[in-house]
């Protein structure tokens, strides 16, 4: 019984995604509606939904992907990997104002340097209150608190030890992850309503799964405007980490 | 028909990542360059450019917008296979400086939107003035 299931549940892998993960939102939005009067909104429960799965995936298989370690699970790999995320991001640009987007412009660039700066010396910090001294490990987990892309990238190029490089990663990972379950609460606190702000959060916060999932669980309109500045994030984090920053950090601590 | 508006930003898509994985070989960076953001562009631009010319129909806006619905289903998703449990046993430090990256751009967001806010205003004065 649990063969055959197997057998069809890894053929048609990308249909089972559908289906669980159909399922999955037609819960989190009946949640929604039934216990938070729609309060929380559908789609951030369903997010939260999928990182509990996450977890209790990572939990049971020991595995880093989740539930796609799960062998009856491992269509959602395909659907939520990077292919048809940036498919669907870049569809949701078709809604997009360009005159919005013009107007936010220089605001989303200066967003962009002071997101990875303010994230970067975050990290610094708090590395340094737990007693790191040396500049490659203090670069290497500032640059994970960018995201745990650059974290990684910046740490092989200066040539921190493997134990640091994951430390950044996880730092990274946590941003992600908390960008994802905390934005829907804090969005009205900070003014996060038109494109205008999401452009800046999008810098900001840079974390393209982050701002993605974020964004998509205040308000799907603000998508497209936040993942378009998010989309150079990573990248600028990847150029200064190594080089700029670096040199920084060396050049304070000797 | 509705394949050609998933043919538009299939090859929107496609374009971008490419020019965003030509300007990261160019610059030296091993990350795809802003390409999911340049494709965003290129489908805006292409879009408006063949709405005025009266070459999109209802069905070719379908193909694109069934994508874009999709779109939080494929976050769900994503959401499912981070490694959460990675995260959360990183270690305190790697949770307090995840922690603190966000605090700082939570707290950013309204001081840059009145950054950019007063700029507007005043360029609109000066606009009216002269």
């Amino acid at each position: 019984m649990y063969e055959a299931l197997l057998q069809v549940t890894g053929k048609y892998n990308l249909i089972t995604a559908f289906a669980v993960i159909g399922i999955t939102m037609w819960f989190s939005y009946w949640i929604s509606g039934r216990f938070t009067r729609g309060r929380v909104h559908g789609s951030a429960i369903a997010i939260l939904l999928g990182l509990t799965m996450a977890y209790l995936g990572g939990l049971f298989t020991g595995g880093e992907k989740g539930v796609v370690d799960i062998p009856l699970l491992s269509g959602i790999g395909l659907l939520g990997g990077s292919m048809l995320r940036d498919f669907a991001i870049v569809a949701t640009g078709f809604g997009v104002n360009i005159d919005e987007l013009k107007r936010a412009g220089l605001s989303g660039v200066i967003a962009l340097v002071m997101g990875i700066l303010s994230s970067f010396f975050a990290g610094v910090a708090i590395a340094l209150a737990f007693g790191y001294t040396d500049a490659v490990s203090l670069t290497t987990i500032g640059a994970g608190a960018v995201t745990y892309i650059v974290g990684p990238v910046t740490g092989a190029a200066i040539g921190a030890s493997s134990e640091v490089i994951a430390l950044s990663i996880a730092a990274g990972l946590v941003k992600s992850i908390l960008v994802m379950v905390t934005t829907p609460f804090v969005a009205p606190m900070i003014g996060l309503n038109n494109p205008r702000t999401a452009v800046i959060f999008g810098g900001l916060m840079g974390t393209s799964s982050g701002v993605a999932a974020g964004l998509a669980a205040t308000d799907p309109k603000l998508v497209p405007y936040g993942c378009l500045t998010a989309a150079f994030y990573t990248a600028l984090g990847c150029l200064l980490g190594p080089s700029l920053l670096f040199i920084l950090i060396r050049g304070v601590m000797g | 028909m509705i394949i050609y508006g998933v043919t538009l930003l299939s090859v929107c898509t496609l374009a971008g990542i490419t020019l965003g994985q030509i300007l990261g070989k160019l610059i030296g960076v091993p990350a795809n360059v802003g390409g999911v953001g340049i494709a965003m562009i290129l489908l805006i631009l292409a879009g408006s450019y063949l709405n005025k010319r009266g070459l999109i129909d209802v069905k070719t806006e379908q193909g694109v917008e069934f994508w874009s619905a999709i779109y939080i289903p494929v976050v769900v998703a994503m959401a499912a296979k981070q490694n959460v449990m990675g995260a959360l046993t990183g270690g305190p430090m790697a949770i307090l400086a995840g922690v603190t990256a966000v605090a700082c751009g939570f707290a950013l967001v309204p001081m840059l939107d009145r950054l950019g806010k007063d700029e507007c205003k005043t360029s609109a004065a000066t606009a009216t003035n002269s």
